[in-house]
């Protein structure tokens, strides 16, 4: 057991599985000699050397489609997209081509490949550079969406991801880099599609994902501490395949719901578990499930806007403290 | 521009076993047959209803996938674009695979899940055909890229229309392609129109493709698209330069098509005399000439015609008889484990 940063954990995440099998290369802007612009690929470059580990020019389009001509001929790439940002320039790819292509060839094109990506707020980059955009890939289907929020999950599920068969998202949280957390020695693996419970509670059910977690269980803390509300934490982890079990175990325990989403309102994935909740646990529950979301507003630069912008601990706390009153 | 091969028509070379030879031949005028008279079956079929859907024909472009095919190694691996039924037929899948999925029938290549525009036939090296124009020739660097990685001499080889070139994945694949050197040929069909717009309307060079190669480090290759031969000498020094390890080719093949871009379009934007000018120099036109001249006997070629009319005939009362998709097909292979599931 060793405390590792989040941001180390990708690099010793992509290590372990490059070790396993030589099949699996990696690629993107910036990622080998220089290490990564969030340094989360440091080392690669010179433990697996050039032809394993490439840097590609400043072309997402052809970044993915390499990505999938590779996979779908037998390799197991992991490209990585700089910022989350940039599925715009590329969503072609991750739209229409690696998500269907085995659909539409009845089962023959196989795109085992995992795509990397530095995703969501708090750097002050502004409206190009900050976004959740989660909720862009998992409306398609063919795709599977994870976003890990400990350095122990970024290891275990893109190992994961990367042993999948099918085309994965992986988003990994740009504010979440230099968190640290417990990691076990020895190859880590997880599993896709499963959520976890982050910390049990008997009143009501927070489900968050990625930097949403960590403000998920300090809101959890203080409502216990300061009014006796005792919050079961889920982390979400997973959106494609969604783990609706946990989720609907947990509201069937508590009786309510909320969502902590870093996403802009509409369409989030919190919209889709709370209808998935009000179509089978309706009964299950004593109130309103209530989303905490950003607004429907694109991301500001300034630290002051961009701060409130976000589900802070305050507003977390504030809304499910207001909501368990009623 | 590329060197002008020394023999022409004008230079016949009657039986003598020339750097192409008479079986290489008798192939690319069979396949050049067998995708003319299976596109035009597939425009009757769309005329009686039973193409459904939409359709690009590669009518007066048959020269191309036919001479490229003729160069390539089994294990090469094809991408096409949605006008690839041509491309399809010259790697070997079987007419009535190609109808049937035209016709959304089960016995069709997808069993009607992909359609006319995704042709896709892994064990004959046709690794899909894209309909999003310019998606596939970064996948088709891809392809390259593994086979570089795993050194096995397989070559990935990409068709598109010239208005691929006015997209940026054209871009950014000749650059990758180049920069990586790595074992894929890009064949740009040039046949005048990007769909009804000319192309020449909408580009800032003349020769879409090929003026663009120097600007990627390549050579300026221009092709005579609609003669087979020229076609396979040119693919067959690309395939060579990529299995030697020098990287990529970009060719661009002078052609015309003889209908419209699709189903739906009746080419009425072309001046007057246009299309009669090039069906003079139709690649069959041109062929059975050539094979003439080199001493191929008229019963040969009435013979392959024919044979290759019987076997269309079949392979359409095969697809007629061939009954819909099964409907558990709508949810399936979503995902690996075969179905759609998203959730537990």
């Amino acid at each position: 057991m060793a405390e590792l940063t989040y941001r180390d954990a990708v690099a010793r995440g992509i290590a372990q599985e490059m070790v396993r099998d030589p099949d699996v290369i990696f690629f993107g802007e910036d990622v080998g000699k220089p290490g990564g612009v969030f340094k989360t690929t440091v080392g690669l470059y010179e433990q697996f050397g050039g032809k394993r580990v490439r840097d590609c020019p400043i072309s997402e389009q052809a970044i993915l489609g390499a990505a999938m001509g590779a996979a779908m001929t037998g390799l197991k790439p992991i490209a990585e997209i700089m910022f989350s940002d940039f599925f715009a320039v590329c969503f072609d790819y991750i739209a229409n081509e690696f998500s269907k292509s085995r659909y539409m060839s009845n089962g023959q094109l196989k795109c085992p490949l995992v795509v990397r990506t530095a995703n969501g707020a708090g750097s002050r980059f502004g409206a190009q550079h900050s976004q959740s955009v989660e909720n862009w890939v998992m409306m398609i289907p063919g795709l599977k969406v994870v976003a890990p929020s400990t350095p122990r999950d970024v290891i275990g599920l893109l190992a994961a991801a990367v042993r999948d068969p099918d085309p994965v998202i992986f988003f990994e949280h740009k504010s979440l880099y230099p968190t640290k957390g417990e990691v076990p020695d020895g190859e880590i693996v997880d599993r896709l599609g499963s959520a976890n419970v982050v910390r049990p509670g008997r009143d009501a059910t927070i489900l968050a994902l990625a930097l949403m977690v960590p403000r998920a269980h300090e809101a959890a803390g203080r409502l216990k501490a300061e009014h006796g509300i005792d919050c079961e934490v889920v982390d979400v982890r997973s959106l494609v395949p969604l783990d609706t079990r946990t989720i609907l175990e947990s509201v069937g325990r508590t009786h309510r719901l909320f969502t902590v989403e870093e996403n802009p309102r509409l369409c989030g994935w919190g919209a889709e578990i709370v209808s998935i909740v009000a179509d089978e646990a309706f009964y299950d529950l004593d109130g309103p499930p209530v989303r905490i979301t950003t607004p429907h507003i694109p991301l500001p630069a300034a630290d002051i806007l961009e701060d409130i912008a976000l589900p802070t601990v305050e507003r977390i706390v504030e809304r499910v403290r207001r909501s368990m009153d009623s | 521009m590329a060197k002008k091969p020394a023999r022409t028509l004008d230079a016949p070379q009657r039986g003598i076993n020339d750097d192409i030879g008479e079986e290489k031949r008798l192939t690319m005028y069979r396949l050049q047959v067998l995708i003319r008279e299976s596109e035009q079956r597939a425009f009757d079929l769309f005329l009686q209803n039973l193409v459904k859907g939409t359709s690009h024909l590669s009518l007066g472009q048959e020269a191309v996938a036919a001479g490229f095919a003729a160069a390539m190694q089994p294990r090469d691996l094809s991408f096409c674009t949605y006008r690839g039924h041509a491309h399809t037929l010259a790697r070997g899948v079987p007419i009535e695979k190609v109808l049937g999925e035209l016709m959304q029938r089960d016995n069709g290549l997808m069993r009607g899940k992909g359609g006319s525009m995704h042709l896709t036939s892994v064990e004959h090296g046709v690794m899909g055909s894209y309909a999003i124009i310019g998606a596939h020739l970064p996948i088709a660097c891809g392809a390259a890229l593994r086979a570089q990685y795993k050194g096995d001499g397989d070559v990935a080889v990409c068709f598109f229309g010239d208005g691929t070139t006015n997209i940026g994945a054209f871009h950014e694949a000749l650059n990758f392609a180049v920069v990586w050197k790595l074992p894929v040929i890009f064949v740009c069909e040039n046949n005048l129109y990007m769909e009804y717009t000319p192309i020449g309307d909408v580009t800032a060079v003349e020769h879409p493709a090929a003026d663009r190669a120097p600007a990627y480090g390549l050579p300026r290759i221009i092709v005579d698209g609609n003669d087979a031969d020229e076609v396979y000498r040119a693919a067959l020094a690309a395939y060579v330069k990529a299995r030697a390890g020098e990287g990529p080719s970009l060719i661009e093949c002078m052609t015309y098509r003889h209908s419209g871009h699709s189903r739906a379009d009746p080419a009425k934007y072309r001046p007057h005399g246009e299309l009669e000018k090039w069906k003079e120099r139709d690649p069959l036109i041109i062929y059975r000439a050539r094979l003439k001249q080199f001493g191929v006997a008229d019963d040969i070629i009435a013979g392959i015609d024919a044979d290759v009319k019987r076997r269309v005939d079949e392979a359409t009362e095969s697809c007629k008889a061939a009954p819909p998709p099964s409907l558990d097909l709508l949810t399936a292979d979503v995902y690996a484990d075969g179905g759609f599931a998203w959730r537990n």
